[in-house]
This record gives structure tokens, sequence and C-alpha cells, in this order.
């Protein structure tokens, strides 16, 4: 994520002998804004004169607050969009793609994390992610929350409050290990499930949020990370981990009872639809919030997100038509999500029409991965977290190394001459798709052997996968003791 | 009296039950079932996993009728319910040995 933001000062004095012509203006606005600040201390300004000091640090002030509140206003709002990403959006997609006796339980999968990652985040998720630590992980300055309150932290965002920040990134700490449900659904426990990823939280995505996202953190482009790498709103955090474990899921648990000679048809695609299109409006508030305010580069990320989103769902229809002779549904949808995907690490760095490209690739990619290259190896990625999420952010990663510019993306600042220190390839810095690479390896890497080790420990612990029995009965009833659909109650 | 089985395309139920309706047949019992003759099923594709559907939804329609009328009913249904094109569905008959009313206890055609 991006610092652009700088706190918003105007020094009025010089900028009326630098600019005579703004004089008037701003003598309208400092008319005004005298007015609004005599409003406000009454008592405490009506009777002394102001000196020049005194109005500028009110002044000062005054913008302050009210860029704080605009900031704040824009970042709850993503928060919120981001939340509603995993419920409602994730629970219908992927609940639609199930068969009917599994609908409750993988939406559980999504639902019941919006509880267990914010008390895990509480307590010592935002900390281990976000305190100072070493390049890998924080620490414990912020366990319980400790001394996060509404005064901003100018590391991860100026002028929103730190409580603000912690509560966004709470909702990406959701979602990621949501992602993965798709690759275990129809044949879990519900029990493993819980146990998998309180420890998947802790070991993968907390670190892997410290070394991108964290101050210090090993890939961490802006605040000091050795290898610089550009990631705005999750492709490696969120994606390649997710992804990438899922696929290790999937191979563990082995195929679900009857696969592939059962048919697994998706019982109801109309919910998807909706699942899907509830999660590329979120995905505005996830990429487009990734600012961290409420500035041309929040609107740069949220172009390039729907950009990203409609190419690929051409991309993903194209492919499939081509293909099979038809454009479906449910290639339209997987395309739109393929795409938000892949431009998620991008959409804070690359113009629009790289944005189309990425998204058109990716749509095209993913389509191969979920019907080509699934099928040829025959792991049985139940809703293919993998095909999408893993191949999406790898992809969008590595082109992000190539399109990410200064036009869009002044994080970097200049260098000692005054120039723009270049991005991506586009920019001149080709060595960037490199770093782009190594942040790559590195969230493959973590992800491939931390959920192995996990699902180790959970399988020893207490079993990871239901029983066969239970796997007919449908893990709505064998789970849950209930059922999505009781038309005639 | 006679009992009047016929598999029929979904889309064709309201016609016919308007026709057998209009020539004063009262009772009617539908389910919807899946099934297939000779008709061949079509293929589904969902990302890429290719399913073949051969069962297709159909309406089962069951009638009991007076003797007497098995004809002109039977042709009643035939000629509403076609298409003329393969998969129209097809008709059945019985013979049934009574009938009662649950209400009353009338038997035999009184009861239909």
């Amino acid at each position: 994520m991006n610092r652009n933001s700088t706190a918003l000062s105007i020094d009025l004095a010089t900028l009326n002998l630098k600019y005579p012509e703004t004089a008037l203006v701003n003598r309208v606005f400092n008319c005004t804004l005298l007015f609004v600040i005599g409003l406000c201390s009454n008592s405490l300004f009506a009777q002394t004169a102001f000196t020049t000091d005194q109005k500028l640090a009110a002044l000062d002030s005054a913008t302050k607050a009210a860029q704080l509140s605009g900031d704040n206003a824009w970042m709850l709002t993503s928060a919120a969009l981001v939340l509603m990403m995993t419920g409602p959006g994730l629970a219908l997609f992927y609940g639609g793609l199930v068969r009917r006796k599994n609908v409750l339980a993988t939406m559980m999968h999504s639902f019941v994390l919006m509880a267990v990652v914010t008390v895990l985040w509480a307590i010592y998720g935002y900390s281990f992610a976000f305190a100072q630590g070493n390049p890998f992980i924080g620490g414990f300055q912020y366990a319980f929350l400790n001394g996060i309150g509404t005064a901003p932290n100018p590391d991860y965002g100026a002028t929103v409050p730190h409580e603000t920040y912690m509560i966004y990134q709470l909702m990406f700490a959701i979602i990621t290990p949501a992602l993965i449900s798709g690759a275990f659904a129809e044949r879990i426990k519900f029990s493993a499930m819980l146990l998998f990823t309180c420890l998947w939280s802790t070991i993968v995505y907390f670190p892997m949020a410290h070394m991108v996202w964290g101050k210090g953190g090993l890939l961490n482009a802006f605040l000091g990370g050795k290898i610089p790498c550009f990631d705005f709103a999750g492709g490696t955090v969120v994606h390649i981990t997710s992804g990438v474990s899922a696929l290790v899921c999937a191979l563990y648990l082995g195929k679900r009872a009857g696969f592939p000679r059962e048919p697994m048809k998706p019982h109801n695609l109309v919910i998807s639809l909706i699942g899907a299109c509830l999660l590329w409006v979120g995905w505005f508030g996830f990429n487009a919030g990734s600012a961290v305010n409420a500035s041309g580069l929040a609107t740069s990320a949220f172009v390039a997100t729907h950009f990203g989103a409609a190419a690929a769902t051409l991309g993903w229809l194209f492919g499939e038509w081509a293909k099979h002779g038809k454009p479906s549904m449910l290639g339209g949808i997987s395309g739109a999500v393929a795409g938000l995907v892949a431009i998620t690490p991008a959409s804070g760095f690359v113009k629009p029409f790289p944005a189309l490209l990425i998204g058109f690739l990716a749509g095209i990619v993913c389509f191969f991965m979920v019907t080509t290259v699934k099928s040829k190896f025959g792991y049985d990625d139940t809703l293919d977290a993998f095909g999408v999420h893993g191949a999406g952010g790898t992809l969008g990663a590595l082109l992000t190394g190539v399109f990410a510019t200064y036009a869009i993306n002044s994080g970097l600042g200049n260098d000692s001459a005054g120039k723009p220190i270049p991005l991506g390839w586009v920019d001149g810095h080709p060595a960037q798709v490199l770093n782009q690479a190594v942040g790559i390896v590195i969230a493959w890497g973590l992800a491939l052997i931390g959920t192995f080790i996990i699902l180790k420990i959970v399988d020893a612990a207490i079993g990871v996968r239901a029983s066969v029995e239970q796997e007919i009965e449908g893990l709505d009833l064998s789970m849950h003791g209930e059922e999505g659909y009781n038309l005639d109650a | 009296m006679k009992k009047i089985e016929a598999i029929i395309q979904p889309h064709k139920l309201d016609e016919v039950k308007e026709a057998l309706k209009s020539g004063g047949i009262d009772g009617i019992t539908i389910s919807e079932v899946r099934g297939h003759g000779r008709q061949k099923g079509h293929k589904e594709v969902y990302r890429g996993m290719e399913y073949d559907v051969d069962l297709l939804p159909k309406i089962k329609l069951e009638i009991i009728i007076p003797d007497a009328r098995l004809d002109e009913v039977t042709r009643t249904i035939a000629s509403t319910a076609r298409t003329g094109k393969i998969g129209d569905g097809k008709i059945f008959i019985y013979d049934v040995l009574e009938a009662i009313r649950i209400r009353n206890d009338d038997t035999g055609e009184a009861a239909l």
C-alpha cells in the first residue's frame, strides 16, 4: 500500500507572494475560514486580534481536520465494502457453486471467519502484521490493540485514525482465508477448518502482510524494505497466499467422494452471480481503499479495478466461446473475479489501458488454468481457488512490475536530481519485474510450506477430512444439523 | 374405468389441462418427473467440466375416466401435446379396479 498522502497544509502568505493572481481567491477563502473558526471558538478569539502565526496555525489545523474527516469517511466505507466481499459476497459466490447439500457449510466457511479472525486480530493479529518487528513478522507492540486510537499513524495513513487503518486491514485478514475454503469445500470437517484458519492466519497471513505492508517489512517498497515489491492491495499477500494454499489443501485432502465420476454441478448459479457482483462492488473498497485516503490515487485504483474486471470478463467468455462453443454465465463471473484478482496488486500503480490488458490476460490465463491445467493434473480444487486466485494473483503481481508508473503513483518520490524515481518497466526500470518475482517466490514458498505443515498438525490433532458417510450425507446435515432449502416447511 | 398416464413436455401442460377441462374432465393429478425415451439429452459445461444430461424434465399427468370416454380423451391429449418433434412423450392406459371418494364413500364412476 502506498502512502501517497501528505497532510495538506497551505501557507497563504507564501502563496500570495508567489502567485499574486490567487490573492483574491485566497482572501475570500481566508475570510470564510476565519468565519468558521470564529464560530467554532467564539469565546477564545472574540476579543483578541489574530497574529499571522495564530491565523496560520488555526488554518493548518482546520485543513487537517477537514482532510481527516474526508479520508476517514472513505476509509470506513471501504472497510465496510471489504467486509461485504466476504459476507455476503464470497459466501453467495461459493455457496451457489457447490451441491445443494453443502450450501450452508460452504457459506459458513466464509461467514464464521468474520468472527474468528476478528478475535485473533484484536488479540495479536494486527500486532504481528503491523507492529515494528523484524523484516518477516511484527512484534507485540500493538497486542490487545495497545495504543491504537484515533491519532493517525503516519507510517500507515497520515490522515486517518490508526484505529480506522486497523479495522480496514482486518477485513483483508478475514477474506483471505475465506478464499481458501473454495479448495476444501464439500469435504472438510468444520472443526478442522476452524483450527486450520487460526494457524494459517498466524503462520502465513500475518507474516506475509508484515513483509509487504508492515513498517520495515522485507518486501515493503515504501517503508524500508530490502526488496521493494509493489503490491498495492494484496496480489501476493491475499491472492497468492490463499490461492497457493488452496492448491496444497486440494492435494492434501484428495478428491471428493465420487469425483469426477459423479456429476457435481453448481446448484444455484443465480446466487453465485449475486455474490460475484457483490465482490466486484466490494473490490472498490479493497483496491481504491488501499490508497488509505480519498485522493486521486484512490480514483486511479478504482478505475483500474473496474477496467480489469470488465476486460477479464470478456477474456474468459471469449476463451470459453472458442473452446466449448457457448459463453456461460459462470464463465462471465469467473472471469470478472479473475480480473479483479489480477488487477489487485497493480491497481494503484497502473494507467487505465494497462489495466484493461492485465484484466484481459487474466481472463484467458485463468480460464486455461481451471479448464485445461486442472483436468490435466486431476486435482480436485472444488471451486478453483488456485486456478483463479493463485494464477491470477501471480500474473497480476508480475505484470505490476511491467506497468507500474510514477505517473500514477508518486509514492517513491524524486531522486536527488529532482526526477521522479522510476517504478516499473514502462518507466525504464525492468529490474522491478525481478523484484516482483522475488515477492512472488516468497509468497508461494511461505504458502506451500506453511500450509502443508499446518495441515499435518491439524490432521494429527483432530483429523482434517469428513468421513465418507458425512460427505455423502452432505456437510449441512452432518456438520451443522440443518439444511439450506426447506421449501415445504 | 381406465387410468391414463401421459408423459408430456412441461411447456405443453397448460394447453393439455385446458383442453381436458373444456372436455369435462374434472380430476387431474400431475407430477414433475425426469426421464427419457428415444430423445437424446444435452451437454452442460461448468468451468470445463462436461456433463451429459439425458434425464430431461417432463410432466407426468394422471387421470381416471369412464371406459366410454377413453378414445376421445386420449385423442385430445395426444393432439394437444404434440409438437411433432422427438421428446413429445407417451401415453399409457391401465385398467382401474375401483375408485372410492374419501369424503362420502361413493364408489365406481360416481366417485370420478
